[in-house]
């Protein structure tokens, strides 16, 4: 059901990965302010956004699960969430490793963006084990949904409330070069962007399709083995949906 | 603040990108622990169904037999 | 609907008067906390920034104690089943609820402000009570709304303890934000100064978005 579009995708993502990075390393020209560090923007911003929409998804395919009760809709939010998750991970460190080079500092209070995303980030990341400590695989698709949803709409006023509490008193670091890049930068950045979409796409779809596989492995298991009483194993708890 | 030089510069920025590179390929690493999880399953099932077919053609061996499908 | 609510909500007040298991741990916890604070910051006094951090960071962990206790009695006393099988509208739990919390809260403020005032603080807050009135009640009503989604979420896991505390924190945080930012000026030595109305805003929409958000949830947190 998922593994539909998973080999074009993947495809797509070689292509525009490695062009966005030929295109940082080869085409982009220095930042006047920051020269060579401000690469990793490239790298650091994309990965930033597309892990924040990714959360959004969540949410959203957390809407639609509750709404029509399609347990493929909680496998989808639970594989956004935990993917945002991935590539947050990787925005925090990058967001350091930039901080570190051009302030001399692993973390800056000062960056609403970056405050608020750790801060989404440390959210989220209750997310697998409140799913864990729920036995019961429709409460715990339903709770899992409710919260993503929650989490969900937390997002945007998060970024509000940091980016009014620091941006008052302390001039935005990191974030100068966002404002007005020259073209060429620019187009760099909108194919890193679509990079990064892409891939987490295709990461998605890949999980998907491979959770999916597991689970019809089990099933068609589980019916074997119903007349071979010796060969049936139980399910061990889990965060992840165990079943469509 | 003043630009690094490329020879300062360029560890930091070659740091990231390699974080980047390594979370993909733990993911690389932790997916191809699932696909050999999946692979043991899928040759479990076989030799379930294979074991069934030998237990059911000895039972095909005997007149009434033709009951189970092929 | 109305009836629902009251009845809950009279059902929880009454049997926290009684038994008070809540309102008197949290307020306790609040005092400890602000001679922890005392011994672990050094100082006689705070004032300012520090003083505003001091009680809001104290207010929200004594809420989080009252949050994880405010399912409690319904799981283990049928009370969810019983409420399913009532022909109301589920969603009234929710507002009763969320009801009894703030009432919780105010409460706690009641005897932990004036305790505050008392042990910490070195400015007279008199001249800024209204306004500190004021954040007070809105920052209470978020917590209030997200403390009871975060309950009803916790109370459906094994581990309810450690889950209520690490899902509060960061969801209430922009609240967090928003009340230090308004009260700090009250709690100025040199005088309160002009409440930041900005942080009022926020506040109200903090309560608005998880208000209307809470209300539209919560309903699928109850099926069983």
């Amino acid at each position: 059901m998922f593994a539909r579009g998973l080999k074009p995708l993947s495809i797509a993502s070689v292509v525009l990965v490695v062009g966005a990075f030929a295109l940082v390393f080869f085409y982009a020209p220095n930042d006047a302010d920051q020269g060579f560090i401000q690469k990793i923007f490239y790298l650091h911003v994309p990965l930033a956004i597309v892990a924040l929409f990714g959360f959004v998804a969540g949410g959203v395919f957390g809407i639609r699960y509750l709404r029509d009760g399609d347990r493929a809709h909680d496998l989808r939010s639970y594989v956004a969430i935990h993917l945002s998750l991935i590539f947050g991970v990787a925005t925090l460190i990058t967001g350091s490793i930039w901080a570190k080079a051009s302030w001399g500092h692993w973390w800056l209070w000062d960056e609403p963006t970056l405050v608020s995303f750790l801060i989404v980030f440390l959210l989220y990341a209750c997310y697998t084990p409140l799913r864990f400590s729920i036995e019961d695989p429709e409460r715990q698709a339903r709770t899992a949904a409710v919260f993503a949803i929650t989490a969900g709409a937390f997002v945007p006023l998060n970024f509000l409330a940091v980016r009014m509490a620091e941006s008052l008193a302390h001039p935005r670091v990191l974030s100068e070069t966002g404002g007005s890049m020259p073209g060429d930068m620019y187009l760099t950045f909108l194919v890193s962007l679509a990079a990064m979409a892409v891939l987490f796409v295709t990461l998605c779809k890949y999980e998907l399709t491979s959770k999916e596989a597991s689970m019809r492995l089990r099933a068609l298991k589980r019916r074997l083995a119903a007349a071979d009483d010796d060969a049936w194993t139980p399910t061990a708890r889990s965060a992840a949906p165990q079943q469509l | 603040m003043p630009a690094l030089p490329l020879d300062d510069a360029g560890p930091y920025v070659a740091a990231a990108y390699l974080v980047f590179l390594a979370l993909i390929l733990i993911y690389v690493a932790i997916m191809a622990g699932k696909l050999v999880r999946i692979a043991r399953e899928l040759g479990e099932l076989s030799e379930l169904v294979e074991r069934r077919e030998r237990s059911s053609g000895d039972e095909l061996s005997t007149p009434a037999g033709e009951a189970v499908p092929r | 609907m109305r009836r629902a609510v009251e009845a809950v909500v009279r059902k929880d007040l009454r049997v926290e008067l009684r038994t008070g298991e809540a309102v008197p741990a949290m307020l306790l916890f609040s005092v400890s906390t602000f001679v922890l604070f005392h011994f672990a910051l050094d100082r006689r006094s705070v004032e300012g920034d520090l003083a505003a951090g001091v009680l809001w960071v104290t207010l929200l962990f004594a809420a989080v104690l009252g949050i994880t206790r405010l399912f409690v009695a319904e799981r283990e006393q049928g009370g969810f089943d019983g409420f399913l099988l009532a022909p109301v509208d589920r969603t009234s739990l929710f507002v009763a609820k969320a009801a009894v919390l703030f009432c919780f809260l105010v409460a706690v403020e009641l005897a932990a402000v004036p305790a505050f005032a008392i042990l910490l603080l070195e400015p007279s807050p008199w001249g800024a009570v209204p306004e500190l009135v004021a954040v007070l009640l809105l920052a209470d009503l978020g917590v209030a709304v997200v403390g009871t989604l975060i309950g009803a979420l916790g109370i459906q896991t094994r581990a309810r303890e450690l889950i209520v505390p690490i899902l509060a924190l960061p969801l209430m945080l922009p609240l967090a934000i928003a009340a230090a930012r308004a009260t700090s000026p009250l709690l100025l030595e040199a005088g309160a100064q002009a409440l930041p109305g900005r942080w009022l805003v926020v506040l109200g929409l903090y309560d608005l978005v998880f208000g209307l958000l809470a209300f539209a949830v919560f309903d699928f947190l109850l099926e069983e």
